[in-house]
């Protein structure tokens, strides 16, 4: 909403038109539009109490707080790896099945009956520094072997899953205890689902992380010409391999969410093509998929986006197997939008109408 | 002595050459023979040459006492629950206490069991046990087997070749579930069905079975309903986030019918979030298929209502095809019908849940 505003209040059409953040929002407000047209009760939202007697805040919106907020901290890990190394990581999905069997893993045990053998930091600590590593390996790939990032990510694309199912024995553990529903549900009392707050905190720890450190700046550097952040002293292979591990963070975040949604895992399933929602959110931004510059915000707002079509299209009964058919079409129209030559006469336009209205 | 051990060596070697090149018919008579002929070599105490021959007619199942030799060739057993319970129930079965002498070859890829076939074929196994990986690919290996004299048993998955290279198929009918799935509801007399249907993934098997039944259903009466027919593929986050749509929907329902116990649990997660009551004598009627052990535990603790069972436990049924042509008894069917059963939350015992669950 600040957002907004100040983009209204620098005035102007075109200005708006050239943000970066334009294309989220607009998209945003277009889908917020249709279904107020078709059927405003869309946007209704009831406090209730779930099966444990807490209060829970339900509806449409808040379904898209929850299921959003997945994408929106891979997004935050997909937008530093495609503003540094000018490609996507694919194998996302894979890693979160990953992620998530090593948190079942330390948590259950194996032929364990489900409760608690370890504390649940300790499991996601450890699924984070798993996921980091298998980061780590996929940014060696690009950085130092100078691999194609999807073609280097296309490894674990393929294994993570066997991966996965064999840090389990290919046991499908269940959790049974309560405390771990908390991360993809809600905590007692608070009526916003959980998620939802993980995706605040990823977004505050890597804003600060940008205000104070030179990591954006550095990232958007070795981006825009690695060669020539090279010569002016920034070290692009450390950049680039930092943005894959950092993802891998992110990754054992979403990790959490969706075992914790289940309290079990399912390997050849969990977070399936979720890759594809995220680079669509870095897309959606208005973000370069080529490198370079960079807008973490847009990303966020793009993966809600994302959610907002997906659960407008649920509503429609859109089949499920066709939601994927709908993204694309999504994703045609806004590469047409952000294509430069495209962009360009819209904000002409803008300023023509402007013109007019000054003549009037 | 010298003649009868010259007898003893005739009788073997005339196993010997029978086996060689034996029909499936001769089978039996084979075993009776060479087993006959083995008995009058240790009666005798036979000098060395006989037993020298005996030796290296050990392959011969007769040679071995009374132990039949089946070759088994499933699919990996890690890939599902249902799999792991597959290959438990045939290793249980086949066991040198129940007569068998079994090996097992395991993949995924038709290659890789076509190769492990042929591996079994040399080894002149009695019976191959397949379940295959793909439908297509098999007619040669059948034909070499059937001239072996090997008879062929396919177990849970059907094959395109004809229907003479084997003894007998032994596979799930997913129709007869759905319809039994279906009966059952029908016998819970609501006055009105509301139903969240969510479907495999779509053109499976067991998709199109388990759904045939309640489409035929829903569009014969009029008091049947689908609020919603979705497929989640198998994917117990997809059909949440489907139950998720309809509940923001403020929509009606009384039943949930899933076509596998992973898409009934995301389904019931959804419930709970929104605090509708599911289970036995509740709001709404969860209906799960596949008996998962976990799916029966939570039926034991009337969360859910009704699960389906798709039966891996076939060795029985193959023990019983074998047992019949060991006796040369013909067959009635060449296709065999697994009994399934369906599970009612308010009839389940904690015995089912630890035989049937997988």
């Amino acid at each position: 909403m600040t957002v907004k505003k100040s983009a209204a209040a620098s005035g102007g059409v075109a200005d708006l038109f050239r943000k970066q953040i334009f294309i989220p929002i607009a998209a945003l407000l277009l889908l917020g539009l249709f279904n107020l047209a078709v059927d405003p009760s869309f946007f209704k939202i009831s406090l209730g109490n779930n099966s444990d007697g807490f209060p829970v805040l339900t509806g449409y919106l808040i379904t898209i707080l929850d299921y959003g907020s997945e994408v929106a901290i891979l997004a935050i890990g997909m937008t530093l790896v495609t503003a540094a190394s000018g490609g996507q990581d694919i194998s996302v999905g894979a890693t979160v099945a990953i992620a998530g069997s090593v948190i079942l893993r330390i948590l259950v045990g194996t032929g364990g009956d489900g409760t608690l053998q370890a504390p649940i930091i300790v499991a996601f600590l450890a699924a984070c520094v798993v996921s980091m590593l298998f980061g780590a390996f996929n940014g060696v790939l690009v950085a130092i072997f100078k691999i194609q990032p999807m073609v280097a990510t296309l490894i674990l694309y393929t294994a993570g899953r066997s991966i996965a199912a064999w840090i389990n024995n290919n046991e499908l553990p269940i959790v049974t205890d309560k405390v771990f529903t908390y991360f993809g549900g809600f905590i007692p009392g608070i009526p916003v689902p959980t998620p939802f707050f993980l995706a605040v905190i990823c977004v505050i720890i890597t804003l600060l992380a940008l205000k104070f450190t030179n990591l954006g700046l550095y990232t958007q550097a070795v981006g825009i010409n690695a060669s020539s952040s090279r010569l002016n002293g920034l070290n692009p292979v450390f950049i680039k391999w930092l943005s894959f591990v950092i993802l891998g963070l992110c990754v054992a975040v979403v990790g959490l969410i969706k075992t914790s949604r289940l309290s079990t895992i399912n390997y050849s399933v969990i977070a399936k093509d979720i890759e594809m929602d995220a680079i669509l959110a870095v897309a959606l931004g208005g973000n370069a998929l080529s490198g370079g510059k960079f807008n973490i915000m847009a990303s966020i707002l793009g993966a809600y986006v994302i959610q907002f079509l997906t659960t407008t299209l649920y509503k429609f009964n859109v089949s499920s197997d066709a939601l994927p058919a709908y993204k694309a079409a999504v994703v045609i129209l806004l590469v047409v939008i952000s294509a430069p030559a495209v962009k360009e006469k819209l904000s002409a336009m803008g300023k023509k109408l402007k013109k007019q209205r000054e003549v009037a | 002595m010298k003649k009868r051990t010259l007898v003893t060596l005739l009788a073997v070697s005339v196993a010997a050459a029978g086996l060689a090149g034996c029909s499936s018919s001769s089978e039996t008579a084979e075993t009776a023979a060479a087993t006959e002929a083995a008995a009058e070599a240790g009666e005798e105490e036979a000098g060395g040459e006989a037993a020298a021959e005996e030796e290296a007619e050990a392959e011969a199942p007769a040679a071995s006492g009374e132990l039949i030799r089946v070759g088994i060739i499933n699919n990996d057993p890690n890939e599902s629950g249902y799999r792991t319970a597959n290959d438990a129930d045939m290793k249980a079965m086949f066991t040198e206490e129940n007569g068998y002498e079994a090996s097992f070859a395991y993949s995924l890829k038709n290659d890789e069991q076509i190769t492990a076939a042929q591996k079994f074929i040399q080894d002149e196994v009695d019976y191959l046990l397949l379940s295959a990986a793909d439908t297509s690919g098999w007619d040669s290996v059948l034909q070499d087997a059937q001239d072996a004299g090997i008879g062929v048993i396919l177990f849970d998955r059907t094959i395109d070749a004809s229907e003479d290279l084997y003894l007998a198929s032994i596979v799930s009918d997913m129709n007869k579930e759905g319809e039994t799935a279906v009966n059952w509801l029908a016998d819970q007399g609501l006055e009105e069905y509301n139903i969240i249907h969510i479907q495999g993934v779509m053109g499976s098997a067991a998709q199109q079975g388990r759904t045939g039944a309640l489409d035929a259903k829903v569009a014969a009466e009029d008091n049947w309903n689908l609020v919603t027919q979705q497929t989640a593929e198998w994917n117990s986050e997809k059909a949440q986030q489907i139950v998720q749509s309809v509940i923001d929907s403020g929509t009606e329902f009384n039943v949930i019918y899933a076509e596998n116990d992973d898409m009934a649990k995301g389904a019931v997660a959804a419930l709970d979030k929104a605090n509708i009551s599911h289970g036995v004598g509740k709001d709404v009627i969860v209906m799960g298929f596949d008996c998962n052990k976990w799916a029966l535990e939570e039926l034991l603790a009337q969360n859910w209502n009704y699960d389906g069972q798709c039966n891996p436990f076939q060795a029985s049924y193959i023990d019983e095809v074998i047992k019949k042509v060991e006796a040369g008894e013909e067959l009635a069917e060449k296709t065999i019908i697994l009994d399934e059963k369906g599970f009612d939350a308010t009839t389940i015992t904690e015995e089912d849940v630890e035989k049937y669950g997988i």
